[in-house]
């Protein structure tokens, strides 16, 4: 197929079959990242629901003004990615680069606040252990050791994306993308609002617990 | 050699190119041919080989255990060996063998073919898989060749996390790993059936076991990552020492088990749905008739998937889950075995005045029927409550998962494995030997089981190596039906490889079946077909008949 389109693969017949194929593809892999967090959010519900009063107790430690301003970040992130695909849509190179770079400069300095943040939490003894803050309930621990874990893995996602636009600012600075192929772009953004949308809903649990 | 009814009409192609090179001649025969190859059919083999080693090695450690067996006193190896070796036998063999067996070696080489594809969806994400498979592969050996695990297959808290000083981290990683291969090649097959269809397919035009491949990928993307954030909970735990399945904590063990049965029960589905799906290619060819009832074969692959996530507390009748959530969870056991029995149904009647060929898939396929039959009918025993409080964690279970998973899945996979073989190979293997060795199987597999049966019924616990006097007849007699299975199992390892290079070239479809995987050469050129196919007719499109006529007019 020396005359196929550029970015199209061969087992592909035409770009809307690929484009369709990459769609589909990307949903479904949401939908097991969904199930992913899915048992850390279950077993969050049946905990906080045993242990209210010690959850409420626990949330009260929680760092809201450094959860607050990442969710600032975050979702100005969310609006620099839709930017950059809006601009590969419409083929302006220059502006997709730099809407990427301004994607993965927010989405370092999130990694930079949650640093911060884990620096203070570690400081007041707010890792479960021999070594956890006195005066807190035992059940505590659960709410904390929950906090780590899932702050932790959709960290470690927010890196995989931020790795995922670096190749894709890559592959524009070398003039892969047009207005007529520019499905990688749409498909990390995809990715990208997905881990924005996993925090939101941590926010909610993690830092707006017991706040009214 | 004509086929009867041609399922595709092939346009005229212009200038009649040349023999196309098959996937073995095209790319060459080097070492990096295979090992950054993206071709699914290559990716296939290549999992063949992975899950050989795997097999093996489960198939050693299950041989072990039969020997300890052999006399009620402990005597061959301590209790803490047999449990490390009971915990490989079940790691190795359901993530390492069952899991990938049809789905990723058959099921990569057919669905492309299948669809009329030049290859899946995703064929470098199918490499990723291979590689991430033998990643969690080398992990688990790790854990197994230095020092083992003692936990069990299940690995339940709080004894893994807390108790156990055996390699459940390294384990978990393994499996961890292993389990994104699955994701990945689920992931493929969906999108790969969704998209790739060749012009004309349709979804009722789709073979069976395209429709139990896709209801196996559903049940991988859905599950499988439950099953890893759980794993991540207890490697967690274990690693800092306390966590949320801690009782010191308030934490509930009960909640690791609903997680991990989540995961678990539905991938028993997985290890069964692709065997069904090959049994329905089978009876079909072989009794040269269309099959009956498609639509509800199809739907009932769909239905089982999905009736499959909601069963996952039969599995703890015992434990403390409430017992009106046992109640519910036994109903709905009671439900998923409706779409099983509509499958035996509907193969049973295929098989009803077909003209019925006894080749040595054939073999497999009806020793699938009733061995499936006996290990479905006894999980309706376990799904009722007040039975399984009496048989739970006896050898009951263990005959009743082997049945399904050895007796459906294993019997199933050699049976497909026999069946494509000429595709996959362009080699015919020997007709007499296989016939033999599915006999030897069948045999063998009946007096290894049937006997544990009989054996937990009365009151012998599993994973015990030493056990009441009583109890040793049906022990020798389990013991000596898993050497015949042994043999029985080596016949076909020693006369297909025999076939590579002495087997009679094998034509493009040697079973005259219909199918697109039999429209093109054996083995298939790299891009499957010369020329993409439209598919205008239903699948299965046999005629007792007009073949009667054939042969006999």
């Amino acid at each position: 197929m020396a005359d196929a389109p550029t970015g199209l693969a061969e087992q592909y017949d035409d770009m809307l079959q690929q484009r369709e194929a990459s769609t589909l593809g990307m949903w479904t892999f949401l939908a097991t990242e969904v199930l992913f967090f899915g048992g850390l959010f279950l077993s969050y519900t049946i905990y906080r629901h045993a242990y209210s009063d010690a959850f409420a107790e626990a949330g009260r430690h929680v760092k809201i003004v450094y959860g607050t301003i990442n969710t600032a970040l975050l979702l100005t992130s969310s609006l620099t990615m839709s930017l950059a695909i809006h601009a590969a849509q419409s083929g302006r190179q220059r502006a997709l680069l730099g809407f990427l770079a301004a994607t993965m400069f927010l989405g370092c300095c999130f990694l930079g606040v949650k640093g911060l943040e884990y620096k203070s939490d570690i400081d007041e003894h707010l890792v479960p252990g021999a070594q956890f803050q006195h005066g807190l309930p035992a059940q505590a621990q659960i709410f904390w050791f929950l906090y780590w874990v899932t702050t932790g893995v959709h960290s470690l996602h927010l890196l995989v994306g931020i790795g995922a636009l670096g190749v894709i600012a890559w592959m524009a600075r070398k003039g892969k993308f047009s207005a007529a192929y520019h499905n990688p772009v749409v498909m990390s953004g995809l990715y990208w609002h997905f881990v924005d949308v996993i925090w939101v809903w941590l926010y909610a649990l993690f830092y707006l617990v017991n706040r009214h | 050699m004509k086929t009867t009814m041609p399922q595709t009409v092939t346009p005229e192609i212009p200038n009649p190119p040349q023999r196309l090179l098959s996937y073995f001649e095209d790319g060459g025969q080097t070492l990096g041919s295979w090992l950054l190859t993206t071709d699914h059919k290559r990716i296939g083999i290549l999992y063949l080989y992975s899950i050989l080693v795997f097999f093996v090695i489960a198939a050693i450690a299950a041989a072990m255990m039969r020997m300890e067996l052999l006399t009620p006193a402990g005597d061959m190896v301590t209790s803490q060996t047999y449990n490390k070796l009971f915990t490989m036998h079940g790691t190795l063999m359901v993530w390492f063998f069952l899991i990938p067996s049809i789905p990723s070696v058959l099921g990569n080489f057919l669905v492309p073919l299948m669809l009329g594809a030049r290859d899946l969806a995703f064929p470098k994400l199918n490499l990723l898989s291979w590689y991430l498979f033998n990643l969690g592969g080398l992990l688990a050996l790790y854990a197994v060749a230095f020092g083992g695990v003692d936990t069990g297959w299940t690995f339940y808290e709080p004894y893994s996390s807390a108790f156990s000083n055996s390699h459940v981290v390294t384990m978990i990683a393994g499996v961890f790993v292993a389990g994104f291969s699955s994701i990945l090649t689920g992931l493929n097959f969906i999108v790969s059936i969704h998209k790739l269809r060749a012009p004309g397919l349709t979804w009722f035009k789709l073979p069976l076991f395209l429709w139990s491949t896709y209801a196996t990928s559903i049940i991988l993307v859905l599950a499988t990552p439950v099953l890893a954030m759980t794993l991540v909970l207890v490697a967690t735990e274990k690693i800092w020492g306390l966590g949320i399945f801690d009782p010191k904590l308030g934490g509930d063990p009960v909640l690791f088990q609903h997680l991990f049965w989540f995961y678990s029960h539905p991938a028993v589905y997985v290890m069964i749905l692709p065997g069904m799906g090959v049994i329905s290619e089978l009876i079909t060819c072989f009794s040269r008739k269309p099959i009956f009832g498609y639509h509800f074969v199809a739907f009932s692959s769909v239905a089982i998937a999905l009736i499959g996530f909601f069963v996952w507390g039969h599995h703890m009748f015992v434990s403390s889950q409430s017992v009106y959530a046992g109640l519910v969870f036994s109903l709905l056991s009671y439900l998923v075995a409706v779409p099983s029995a509509i499958k035996v149904f509907n193969w049973t009647m295929t098989l009803y005045r077909g003209r019925i060929h006894f080749d040595t898939p054939m073999l497999y396929a009806l020793a699938f029927i009733g061995l499936f039959m006996v290990g479905g009918l006894t999980g309706l025993f376990l799904a009722a409550l007040g039975f399984d409080v009496h048989v739970h964690g006896t050898y009951f279970v263990v005959a009743h998962f082997h049945y399904i998973m050895v007796g459906g899945m294993v019997t199933a996979f050699l049976g497909g494995l026999h069946y494509w073989w000429p595709k996959i190979t362009g080699r015919l293997y020997p007709e007499n030997l296989g016939r033999l060795a599915a006999l030897i199987i069948f045999i063998g597999f009946n007096v290894t089981f049937l006997p544990q049966f009989v054996v937990g019924y009365l009151g012998m616990p599993r994973r015990y190596h030493a056990y009441a006097p009583e109890f040793q007849i049906f022990n020798v007699m389990s013991s000596a039906g898993a050497s015949i299975l042994g043999i029985g199992y080596l016949l076909p390892l020693i006369y297909l490889i025999w076939s590579l290079k002495n087997g009679k070239k094998a034509p493009p479809n040697p079973w005259k079946a219909t199918g697109l995987e039999w429209q093109t050469p054996s083995p298939p050129p790299k891009q499957n077909f010369a020329q993409t196919p439209i598919v205008t007719q239903k699948p299965y499109q046999y005629s007792p008949e007009i073949e009667e006529e054939l042969i006999h007019g």
